[in-house]
C-alpha cells in the first residue's frame, strides 16, 4: 500500500528526514513513534500529498506522489495535529464540504454521512458549529472528515492530541474500529496510544527510522535477556536465601533479586517477589525448582518490558537496527 | 470536477463572508462613509452649484477609494487565516488544484465585495431622480468600481498568498496598491519618457478616470482584467511554492 524508498525532506539546508525506506501492507495498523521534532508530522505530510520530498521515491498504492498527486490524494485521508475544521460551519455543513471537496457526489456525501457521524460518534453535535465543540469532539470531526470518502490510506497524526484520558480511551476505540476497513498511519510520541493501536511499529529518531517492528519484537532485540517476576510464599519464617538459591540453581539464570534486603515483600507477611533475569524463557523451569524445593510459587509472570525502556533505549541510546 | 471544485469553495467562503461579523463590519464602513463623503462633497461641495454629472463624478471618485479599501480588508483573510487556523491543510491534501482554490476565493470575495458596491447604488439613484445624468454613466461607473476592485482583490488574495499573517498581508497589499496609486502623481513629477511608463501602470489615475466620466475604454477594461489576472497567477505560483515548500 505504501512503499518509501530513500525519501529525504531539507528545509534549506537543514535535514529534517531521512533518508527512509519502509514498506507498508495493506490492512496493516502502523505507528510511527519519536519525540517532538524528530520528522513524524513531515513524513506524514509527504504521504498525504501535502508536501514534496527533497528526494527519493513514495509510491502510495502504485501511484507516484509527485506524478499522481491527485490520484493519490483521492486514496488518502489525512487527519493533522490540529484538525483542519472551519469554526463557522456546522459539523453537518462541514463534513459536506470535506467530501464534495474530496471528489465526491451531493449524493455520495448524502448517503455516506448517517454512517460517518455515526461511525465517529458526532450524532449529538452533528448541528453545531465545530467552534462551539470541546477538543474531542472537534478531534472526532477531524476523523470524520479524513474517512468521509472512504480512503483505503487513513493518517493520523497525533490523533489524542490534547484529549483527556476519557477521550483518550474514546479515540483508540474509535481508531480500533477503522482498522478492518482501513490501511492506518498513525503517529505519536505517547508510547501506550501506539503499543495499544498498531500491528507494528516504526521508531524515528532525528529523522531516521531507527527500528520496526512489533513491541514485542523490538523488545526482544533491544533486551537480550528475559526477565520473570515470581511471587513465592514462604513456610513460616523459612529462609529467603533457600528459594532464591532454587531459583539460582536453575540452568539459563543470569540473576535473582528481592525486593529488600530482608526479603520480605511489605503488605503480605511471608510473600516475597524475585525477579529473575535469565537467557530464555524461564518460567516453567523456575516454577519446578521451586515447587520441588517445598516453596509455594503464588504467581510468576514475565516482567513487562515496556514500550517506553524500549523507545528511551533506542532514541537515548542512539543504536541504530532493523 | 475542476469548476465544481471552485463553485464548491466559492460557495463556502461566501458563505464565510455572510456568517462572519468581518464581512457586515466592511459593508458597514463602507456605505456609512461612501454617505458620509456623498454628502460633504458631492452633495455640498464647496466650488458652488455642481452639474448631475460631476455629483456623480464626485460620488465615483469616492467611492473607488473605499472599494480599494474593502478590497484590501476582504481579501487578506483569504489564504492567510486558512493557512494561520491549519484549515489550509484540508484543501492541500484534498484532490483540488491551487488555481481552483484561489479562483473560489478570488470570486467570493468579489461577488461579496459587488453586493456591498451594489448597496451604494441609492446615492447615484438619488442623483437620477433628482438630476440629468445617463444612466449608462452609472453603469460604467460601476462597471468601474467592480474592475478596479478586482484588481486590488487579486493583489490582496497575492499578499494573503505570502503569509500565514493577517496583518502582515495587509501591509503588503496596501504597500502594492499604494504605490499603483501613486504611479500617477509619479508619473507627473518624473515626466516623459518613464513618466507614460507609470502612467500606464497606475491603478487610479489614467485608468480609472474614463469610468468615472462615463466613458468607456477598451484599454482600461483590458487594463484591470490583466491586473487580476496577473496577481491571481502570482498567487496560484506562491501557493504552489508553498505547498511543496
Amino acid at each position: 500500500m505504501v512503499h518509501l524508498t530513500d525519501v529525504t525532506k531539507y528545509y534549506g539546508n537543514k535535514r529534517a528526514l531521512g533518508p527512509v525506506s519502509f514498506e507498508i501492507e495493506k490492512g496493516n495498523t502502523v505507528g510511527f513513534l519519536g519525540l517532538n521534532g524528530v520528522g513524524k508530522t513531515t513524513l506524514l505530510r509527504i504521504l498525504a500529498c501535502g508536501l514534496r520530498p527533497s528526494s527519493g521515491t513514495v509510491l502510495v498504492d502504485g501511484l507516484d506522489v509527485l506524478r499522481d498527486p491527485h490520484e493519490v490524494r483521492k486514496r488518502v485521508g489525512y487527519l493533522p495535529e490540529l484538525p483542519p475544521v472551519y469554526r463557522d460551519m456546522t459539523v453537518t455543513d462541514y463534513l459536506a464540504f470535506a467530501g464534495r471537496i474530496k471528489g465526491m457526489t451531493p449524493e455520495a456525501v448524502a448517503r455516506r454521512m448517517p454512517e460517518v457521524q455515526e461511525r465517529t460518534r458526532i450524532v449529538e453535535v452533528r448541528d453545531m458549529p465545530t467552534g462551539h465543540l470541546s477538543q474531542g469532539y472537534r478531534q472526532r470531526v477531524g476523523v470524520a472528515q479524513a474517512i468521509i470518502h472512504e480512503p483505503e490510506l487513513l493518517i493520523l497524526d497525533e490523533p489524542t492530541h490534547d484529549l483527556d484520558p476519557v477521550q483518550i480511551m474514546e479515540m483508540r476505540a474509535m481508531i480500533r474500529s477503522l482498522t478492518d476497513s482501513h490501511t492506518i498511519l498513525i503517529s505519536s510520541h505517547i508510547l501506550p496510544e501506539i503499543s495499544r493501536t498498531c500491528d507494528r511499529l516504526l521508531i524515528l529518531n532525528d529523522g531516521e527510522i531507527v527500528a520496526s517492528g512489533t513491541e514485542e519484537e523490538l523488545g526482544e532485540k533491544l533486551f537480550a535477556s528475559r526477565r520473570l517476576s515470581v511471587t513465592v510464599r514462604l513456610d513460616g519464617d523459612g529462609p529467603v536465601e533457600a528459594a532464591q538459591a532454587a531459583i539460582a540453581q536453575v540452568a539459563g539464570v543470569t540473576s535473582v533479586q528481592t525486593p529488600d534486603s530482608t526479603g520480605r515483600q511489605a503488605g503480605e507477611a511471608g510473600v516475597v517477589i524475585f525477579q529473575v533475569e535469565g537467557e530464555s524463557d524461564l518460567r516453567a523451569e523456575v516454577c519446578r525448582a521451586l515447587v520441588e524445593t517445598g516453596h509455594d510459587v503464588v504467581a510468576l509472570n514475565r516482567a513487562e518490558r515496556g514500550l517506553e525502556r524500549v523507545f528511551v533505549g533506542l532514541v537515548g541510546g542512539g543504536e541504530t537496527w532493523h | 470536477m475542476a469548476l465544481d471544485a471552485t463553485g464548491i469553495i466559492f460557495r463556502r467562503e461566501f458563505n464565510a463572508y455572510v456568517r462572519s461579523p468581518m464581512g457586515y463590519i466592511v459593508a458597514a464602513v463602507v456605505l456609512l462613509i461612501d454617505g458620509i463623503l456623498f454628502y460633504a462633497y458631492a452633495l455640498n461641495s464647496r466650488e458652488g452649484e455642481l452639474l448631475s454629472g460631476q455629483v456623480l463624478e464626485g460620488f465615483l471618485y469616492f467611492a473607488s477609494g473605499m472599494t480599494a479599501i474593502a478590497a484590501v480588508a476582504l481579501s487578506i483573510r483569504l489564504v492567510a487565516e486558512e493557512r494561520q487556523t491549519g484549515t489550509l491543510l484540508l484543501l492541500d491534501t484534498s484532490p483540488v488544484r491551487d488555481w481552483e482554490i484561489l479562483l473560489g476565493k478570488f470570486l467570493s470575495a468579489l461577488a461579496f465585495l459587488s453586493l456591498i458596491t451594489v448597496a451604494t447604488l441609492y446615492m447615484p439613484l438619488l442623483i437620477l431622480v433628482n438630476g440629468k445624468i445617463a444612466v449608462g454613466h452609472i453603469l460604467i461607473g460601476y462597471l468601474g468600481l467592480t474592475l478596479l476592485g478586482a484588481a486590488v482583490l487579486a493583489i490582496g488574495l497575492f499578499a494573503s498568498a505570502l503569509t500565514r499573517h493577517q496583518l502582515v498581508a495587509a501591509a503588503v497589499a496596501a504597500v502594492i496598491t499604494g504605490a499603483l496609486f501613486l504611479f500617477m502623481p509619479l508619473a507627473e513629477i518624473v515626466g516623459p519618457p518613464f513618466g507614460r511608463f507609470f502612467a500606464a501602470l497606475t491603478i487610479h489615475g489614467r485608468h480609472w478616470a474614463g469610468f468615472q466620466s462615463g466613458i468607456l475604454h477598451l484599454r482600461d477594461v483590458v487594463y484591470y482584467l490583466a491586473m487580476s489576472y496577473f496577481f491571481l497567477f502570482a498567487a496560484i505560483k506562491v501557493m504552489e511554492a508553498k505547498r511543496w515548500e
